[in-house]
């Protein structure tokens, strides 16, 4: 068995940014543990620009921000052991792995999971019809296109409004497929506002709201897809069909946070977000176990979670270090409008600002963001907050002083707490 | 000539294939699509039925349990799962007498180990009961094992014993030529064989009809499925019938051999075999489980499937002879097909070895290396072949943990995949929670690098189905 000081699981953006993180506070011992034969996960299929707006004020094509924390970790001299897939972890940090070298176990001072997370397949909808080729999660057809450079097919209909199938549209339509609409059985976009406007808009593709896929036909490769609208519960409206010819549906209808791993250690996990419940220092519920990234929650911007990753590998660092702090916590709870708040545990009496991340239920207008720390009330201005787009306020120390809990709501207009 | 051609390459064509691959005989296995189990046999509840439903003096019922029987020593053979899980029908309040009935039939079909349980004990076997649910009829000889694995390992050790499968053989005509037949497929390609067996499923029909032979008559029930993940695979530690109805045997719950949970499957008559799954299907499916077991975690849905059953007219099973010299049929297979298969394969064998005067095979040998054979090792072993051959310790498949090693020997073991479908039946890469998501890109170039496929050459499950359709960039 090796020793390892901080070892992480996953080498995609989360993984490169704790990693480089823990290193710049001192810990040298760092290992990365990344599955797929590179590092950057799925950074390397984004060859789309829009990457580093807010953590670098400028806009970087995924390999571009993949390449900056790559140069980072090499400069560094932190090694990330590729084609390394960790088959099991415990709570006292030792990792089992496989790779072409055999299969080995790594003891860790502290364990950093950044696994990532996967997309929702078409099985689990209940799609009435055939299963025929030509069926595609997006992320599965962006990689078929950028990196293997295959187009899937020419006649494509998109189930979902989710960031990847928008921008998937977008490419599609660049290299001379027909994308026919875009179909969301919710009454709002899963995706940015910005690819709403920039992948759909922009290239004249309907979005569908309120709609979805009924039924799939075409025995050796789609078909047609019949769509129905749907009502307020989601039910399709019977009379509402309508069929569309087509060879290639992509699916876009949510990702998953991969955290079998998480279960198997038997970290709590949080329900709502599907990820582990974590504290400000994204320590999750098992001492020296922290997480960050998508697998923690799914994040719309990888600047977000590179933030996260930062502070998951500094305080990694300073566990191993024996510095982390672990003041006393409060809970944060979901209230109005709102379906989680991230981190779940805020410390009380911390030395620096406490951010807190968390998505809305419905969009609105001019939206009011009440805090409620335990007395105290703060309020926050939002000109327009949708289910697609995370949110986050700062609170101070002054603020949290002597709260007993944390409640966030949503609202249109104000309320008093 | 060779000495027999088997029309079919399901779990009856591979048993027949396999059982008489015990003699010295020239065997063909012709199959149209480009895989094996391509129709019921890989859309199937997996279920090694008791044999307490099918009508007493019966080819159902005598092949039903002998090949029950027989499959402890079957998948030990060919390295198939095999799980005897037991049964139960469950039955509600004033069915307690169509209960008894099944009783009765089940002991005249000499299936052993039959009992009436009440509410108590049935309670302390399957926790999550519907409330209706007052009594049960107890088959311990009932079990579950993976058809696609089973069908596979069969063709599999049929051709370790020489005998050849020729895919995408879709038998257009049959001429009587020399005092045997002159099978043409659609691509031209011709096989010549002294006997024809007829196990096309189906296709039995069409496939009588070719010879001129108008005895079989076959109607086509559709099976719809709902399959859910392995975190509710240990909701139910039972198959869980209704009792059976005029269509059939009802919608079952059963764990399923790989340890998920398998809901179905209903019964939709068909005047063309069609594997659609109809939108109605869920709330029937839903309805009807309901009957068995309450608090269904129906949120773990992971795929739902559809297969079309082969029904004969006369309600039983089609074996012997057919209208035509040197045809026979093995046609009808409905359930309990997949349970009988290594039965009626037996029987086949030892009817046409002996019509044939063959002598038996010397060199026959009954095992395969069992599927998922590098995941039962222990650590200590797998390492040590991974340090032999490292691909093994390179995964492709996150969900199911399959390796490069496992795909690669899908691609080479007999009979070797050459579809995404054919490699996921075989190893579960692309089975699991993702459903494909991150392996398939990796399976599909796989297979362009090991058969020379050009990316547009690459299919789902043959035939037209092709994933990339687009073109290169």
């Amino acid at each position: 068995m090796t020793d390892r000081r901080i070892a992480i699981v996953g080498g995609g953006p989360a993984g490169l940014a704790a990693a480089v993180a823990a290193y710049d506070a001192g810990e040298h011992d760092v290992v990365i543990l990344e599955r797929d034969p590179v590092p950057g996960g799925v950074l390397s299929q984004c060859i789309h620009n829009g990457f580093g707006l807010t953590r670098f004020g400028v806009s970087m094509t995924g390999p571009e921000y993949r390449d900056r924390f790559v140069t980072a970790v090499r400069q560094r001299g932190i090694p990330v052991l590729t084609d390394t897939f960790v088959t099991g972890l415990t709570q006292d940090r030792i990792l089992n792995c496989t790779n072409r070298e055999g299969i080995f176990s790594l003891r860790a001072g502290a364990v950093i999971l950044a696994m990532g997370c996967r997309e929702r397949p078409r099985g689990a909808l209940n799609i009435a019809g055939t299963r025929p080729a030509g069926l595609f999660s997006a992320g599965t057809a962006q990689k078929y296109v950028n990196i293997y450079g295959h187009l899937p097919g020419k006649r494509v209909v998109i189930l979902g409004s989710g960031d990847i199938g928008l921008i998937m549209a977008r490419r599609l339509t660049l290299e001379g497929a027909t994308v026919l609409c875009v179909c969301e059985i919710m009454d709002h976009p899963g995706g940015l506002r910005r690819n709403i406007v920039q992948c759909l808009d922009d290239f004249g593709i309907p979005l569908l709201l309120s709609h979805t896929i009924v039924e799939i036909r075409g025995r050796e490769r789609v078909e047609s897809v019949i769509t129905a609208q749907v009502d307020c519960t989601r039910t399709p409206i019977p009379g509402t069909e309508t069929e569309w010819s087509c060879d290639t549906v992509l699916f876009s209808v949510g990702l998953i946070p991969e955290n079998e791993l998480t279960r198997q250690a038997g970290i709590p996990m949080d329900p709502r977000t599907r990820g582990a419940t974590v504290d400000g220092n994204r320590q999750t519920g098992v001492p020296g176990i922290f997480a960050c990234g998508n697998v923690l929650h799914v994040h719309d911007l990888v600047d977000f979670v590179s933030l996260e990753a930062e502070t998951a590998g500094k305080a990694a660092a300073a566990f191993v270090q024996g510095k982390l702090l672990s003041g006393n916590c409060i809970p944060s709870a979901a209230g109005e409008n709102v379906s989680y708040v991230l981190p779940q545990q805020v410390e009380q009496t911390p030395s620096e600002p406490q951010t807190l991340y968390f998505r809305v239920r419905q969009s609105l207008r001019d939206a009011v963001i009440t805090v409620r720390c335990g007395e105290k009330t703060r309020r926050f201005r939002r000109t327009a907050v949708s289910p697609g787009e995370m949110e986050h306020v700062t609170l101070t120390p002054a603020d949290l002083e002597g709260a007993s809990d944390i409640r966030i709501s949503v609202t249109s207009r104000e309320v008093s707490p | 000539m060779i000495d027999i051609a088997i029309i079919g390459a399901g779990v009856i064509g591979a048993f027949c294939a396999r059982e008489l691959s015990r003699y010295r005989l020239n065997i063909a296995v012709l199959e149209q699509e480009e895989d094996v189990c391509g129709g019921a046999s890989g859309a199937n509840s997996g279920i090694v039925h008791a044999g307490f439903d099918a009508l007493p003096q019966t080819r159902k019922s005598f092949f039903n349990v002998a090949g029950n029987r027989m499959m402890e020593t079957v998948c030990a053979e060919l390295g198939v799962p095999f799980r005897r899980t037991g049964s139960l029908v469950l039955a509600g309040v004033g069915e307690e007498e169509r209960l008894r009935a099944l009783l009765v039939r089940g002991a005249s079909n000499r299936v052993t180990g039959l009992r009436i349980i009440g509410r108590e004990e049935l309670a302390a076997m399957e926790p999550h009961l519907a409330d209706r649910v007052q009594s049960a009829l107890w088959a311990p000889t009932g079990g579950i094992v993976c058809p696609h694995l089973l069908t596979i390992a069969a063709m599999g050790n049929a051709m370790d014993n020489g005998v050849q499968l020729h895919c995408g053989f879709r038998v257009v005509s049959a001429e009587p030529v020399y005092g045997g037949w002159l099978l043409t497929a659609e691509t031209g390609e011709t096989v010549h064989a002294r006997i024809v067996v007829n196990c096309a499923g189906t296709g039995a029909q069409k496939v009588a009809e070719l010879f001129k032979d108008n005895s079989v008559r076959i109607g086509f029930r559709k099976g719809e499925y709902m399959l859910l993940d392995k975190e509710a695979g240990g909701f139910a530690s039972h198959t869980l019938f209704t009792l059976p109805d005029q269509n059939g045997k009802g919608v079952l719950i059963s764990p399923t051999a790989d340890g998920n949970l398998l809901i179905g499957p209903t019964a939709v008559q068909q005047t063309q075999p069609d594997t659609a799954v109809r939108r109605e299907a869920f709330s029937e499916l839903t309805a009807k489980a309901g009957l068995l077991l309450c608090d269904i975690p129906f949120s773990a849905v992971i795929t739902s499937f559809a297969g079309v059953r082969a029904c004969s007219s006369g309600g039983d099973f089609i074996i012997g002879d057919g209208a035509v010299p040197g045809l026979y049929h093995v046609a009808g297979i409905e359930s309990p097909g997949l349970t009988s298969a290594p039965a009626i394969g037996a029987q086949v064998a030892a009817v046409l070895a002996e019509r044939l005067g063959a002598q038996a095979n010397p060199d026959f040998n009954p095992h395969r290396r069992p599927a998922h054979w590098f995941q039962a090792l222990s650590e200590d072993e797998r390492n040590s072949i991974i340090r032999q051959n490292p691909a093994y310790g390179q995964m492709v498949c996150r969900c199911e943990q399959i390796t490069v090693g496992e795909i690669l020997d899908a691609l080479h073991d007999n009979p070797p995949a050459h579809t995404l479908d054919g490699v996921k039946l075989r190893t579960r890469a692309g089975m699991g929670r993702c459903q494909g998501g991150f392996c398939q890109p990796t399976v599909f170039n796989m297979l362009m690098q090991t058969f020379g496929y050009r990316a547009q050459q690459v299919t789902k499950k043959g035939g037209g189905s092709c994933i990339i359709t687009g073109g290169e960039l």
